[in-house]
């Protein structure tokens, strides 16, 4: 039995199927990349693994480490060894990097760790991501530049040490030097942890520096095409119309997921009453 | 306790009377009791005067008939005037135990409970207390109870007492006038700068928790004074209408901070009146937390009096079960440049109710007046509410008045950012909120925003559905 297990999974969108059927193992030390156009389910898949609570599952299992992971709440996937590097990370106002990171790894430990000793370790982490050490005293990503929030994603992944990481677009807003700064952090901590690994991208370069084991490419709610990392230069040369051709699915771009963007406001108001909604 | 007890230098600062006779005027309010109050008190003539004048505006006077109803107050259900030595007599078994469970988990010492309950006068922080007198005393600073100050500075008293809240204002100002008893007098000389807060935590007084008390703090031209009246943690008082009148007079180029959490039990109704004015440059903010009692109706105000004064309120109001947090600012602007600034952020949950209630006026006088209002809410359940009635009246040409407001509940993604970093739903809420309210605690010094912080997590405990 693989580490992560997937089966026959199916998952809804407000009502409209994104996953039908998808199937898929990863595990310990295996670099997947997971590829296809736009709109044909690779986040919708991350954010299900996660628990998203948007992205309802309507069929199938998912199992890590033997475990159902459909019954475990969010939480209690992340303290089970998941993370999820997000396309769009989360503003918090009021709320420092320090103290969720804190809080985060403390959720995880019987004894708060010390916080010496925790300091340190974000201090390094920082460091190693070349980001300026303000990072820890300043809001959980607000006022931060895209690349600036992909790489507190991966300073995020660093301290809290996950057994399996997804990371959804982490690239997207890099420019070159960061990308291969995160890149680095990335493989470092693969090699070190054994850990495995599900890496959504659209850019060949970000692959050539994590250098997948494994690939698919995700057509239609299903993984039509699996390989190794052949098939990574084979989409970026030749695109995705010869999977159309030889494996006879119809590959099209379903309109672009649009940036979720942090809407913490629900209106303004003047003289109003807003109820709970 | 016996006052004969206390170390015989406490005469000096007047911080109790010498009479320890035991005095309760029973419930209801009539022109005797206001005179037996100011006899017991031994005040000079001008004040009965005051007192009774005061009384019989209060019986013409209506509730106020807007915001939270409280036209149905039985005012013969209260007791005006307790002294302080009975009140000693309360006990510790008389409090409740929730708030003997929240001391607990703020880990606040044995004598302090007792001293927060109320049920003792007395806890064992003499020492902190006498080091900050002695220091501030010897920059010629007054930091005394409201009631010795009558008695060992009259004329510095008649001068100000009732100049910026009169007894006319609203029923509950004159409710104080007529049976005022403790509160804080501050005076602080021209050009003094106290670098360390005066905290009114340690004044060991039992008065100081009074239901009437009446706070005067004047800041005289240049000075800089930070007073932190109160503290976060839960305070037990079995009476339940509290009527507080607070006046502060900022003089040119001086600044004052005024920091309170107030954090009453469940049962108290909370009807304050703050004001302050500031003359040319002075500068005034408030910072007020309100997190206790079942109705609060309370709005500092600043009445900007000389060119270039400065007003700022940062709010914070927390409402839960059964709970109405009626809480705002006033800025007055009388004069030309002045400037305010209001920051309000307001939580309800577990079906409270929070409202944001405010006035900027730039009178015809206040040239080149600019405002900036920013009120801000999170509802947490669909049980609570919140009405948000601001009033912006300008009367000149030339002034500015910027108004924000936001409703919000907590967002489902940020909820699950912070839980895929394996923070329970309870402990990702808990932050969202804290970091809400982070413009408030930020302004709080550094103690008082850890037990504020610990004390709103427990708080919230329990409130997720």
């Amino acid at each position: 039995m693989a580490q992560l297990e997937i089966r026959n999974l199916h998952v809804e969108v407000e009502g409209k199927e994104i996953l039908k059927g998808l199937n898929l193992d990863v595990d310990p030390n295996e670099v997947h990349a997971l590829m296809g156009p736009n709109g044909n389910g690779k986040s919708t898949l991350l954010a299900a693994i996660m628990g998203n609570p948007k992205f309802t599952v309507t069929q199938g299992s998912i199992t890590f480490e033997g475990k159902n992971v459909l019954e475990m709440s969010v939480d209690e996937r992340s303290r089970a060894g998941l993370f999820l590097g997000m396309q769009y990370p989360q503003e918090v106002a009021g709320v420092t990097n320090s103290d969720f990171m804190r809080a985060a790894i403390n959720a995880r430990l019987d004894k708060p760790m010390p916080l010496f000793k925790f300091i340190k370790e974000m201090e390094s982490t920082i460091k190693e991501l070349q980001m300026k050490p303000d990072l820890a005293h300043r809001f959980l990503n607000e006022g931060f530049s895209g690349g600036e929030k992909k790489r507190n994603e991966i300073v995020q992944m660093k301290l809290l040490k996950p057994t399996l990481a997804m990371l959804d677009e982490i690239d997207s807003g890099l420019d070159v030097d960061a990308l291969k700064i995160v890149a680095e952090a990335i493989v470092n901590m693969q090699k070190e942890r054994s850990m495995g690994l599900i890496v959504v991208s659209h850019y060949e370069r970000f692959y050539q520096l994590i250098q997948p084991t494994h690939a698919h490419v995700l057509v239609d709610g299903k993984i039509v095409v699996s390989g190794d990392a052949s098939l990574v230069k084979r989409i970026d040369s030749e695109g995705y119309d010869w999977i159309e051709k030889e494996y006879g699915v119809k590959v099209e771009e379903i309109s672009d997921e649009k940036p979720k963007t942090a809407v913490f406001s629900l209106g303004s108001c003047a003289a109003s009453t807003k109820k709970g909604a | 306790m016996d006052n004969k007890n206390l170390p015989q230098e406490e005469y000096k600062y007047g911080f109790h009377d010498e009479d320890v006779s035991v005095y309760n005027t029973g419930k209801g309010l009539s022109e005797e009791i206001v005179r037996l109050i100011s006899a017991k008190k031994q005040e000079p003539e001008w004040m009965l005067e005051l007192r009774l004048k005061a009384y019989r505006q209060f019986v013409k006077m209506d509730t106020p008939q807007w915001g939270p109803d409280i036209k149905n107050i039985d005012f013969d259900d209260y007791t005006y005037y307790i002294k302080p030595s009975e009140q000693q007599e309360k006990s510790w078994d008389d409090v409740p135990e929730t708030i003997k469970d929240t001391f607990d988990k703020l880990g606040i010492p044995e004598a302090e409970k007792k001293f927060l309950a109320g049920v003792s006068t007395q806890y064992e922080s003499e020492v902190v207390y006498h080091n900050m007198l002695q220091e501030v005393e010897e920059k010629g600073v007054i930091f005394l109870d409201t009631d010795s100050a009558l008695k060992y500075h009259p004329e510095l008293f008649k001068k100000f007492f009732g100049t910026i809240v009169p007894y006319t204002d609203n029923k509950f100002a004159a409710l104080n006038t007529a049976v005022w008893s403790g509160g804080s007098f501050i005076y602080v000389p021209k050009g003094v700068k106290l670098d360390k807060p005066l905290q009114s935590y340690f004044r060991i007084n039992s008065e100081r928790m009074g239901q009437f008390e009446r706070t005067l703090i004047i800041v005289d031209e240049g000075a800089d004074v930070h007073y932190v009246e109160g503290c976060t943690a839960p305070i037990y008082s079995k009476d339940s209408l509290h009527a507080a009148v607070v006046e502060i007079f900022v003089h040119k180029n001086a600044k004052c901070r005024y920091s309170t959490v107030q954090n009453w039990s469940s049962n108290i109704l909370n009807l304050v009146t703050k004001r302050a004015i500031c003359y040319e440059h002075a500068t005034m903010e408030w910072i007020d937390g309100n997190i206790g009692s079942q109705i609060t109706m309370k709005y500092p105000a600043c009445i900007l009096a000389g060119e270039y004064a400065r007003g700022m309120t940062v709010s914070i109001a927390v409402a839960g079960k059964n709970q109405i947090q009626d809480a705002g600012a006033k800025m007055i602007h009388l004069a030309p440049h002045t400037y305010s600034n209001i920051i309000s952020k307001s939580v309800s949950r577990n079906g409270g109710k929070v409202n944001y209630r405010g006035t900027v006026r730039h009178g015809k006088n206040a040239a080149y007046a600019k405002s900036k209002v920013e009120c801000d809410t999170l509802i947490l359940d669909k049980l609570s509410t919140s009405d948000t009635v601001p009033t912006n009246i300008m009367e000149n040409a030339t002034s500015q008045i910027e108004h924000e407001a936001t409703v919000s509940k907590i967002s489902e993604d940020q909820l699950f950012y912070l839980m895929s970093r394996g923070l329970t739903k309870e402990a990702a809420t808990e932050m969202i909120v804290m970091g809400f309210l982070e413009p408030f605690t930020r302004e709080l010094p550094m103690e008082y925003a850890v037990e504020l912080n610990q004390l709103l997590k427990l708080d919230m405990s329990g409130s997720i559905g």
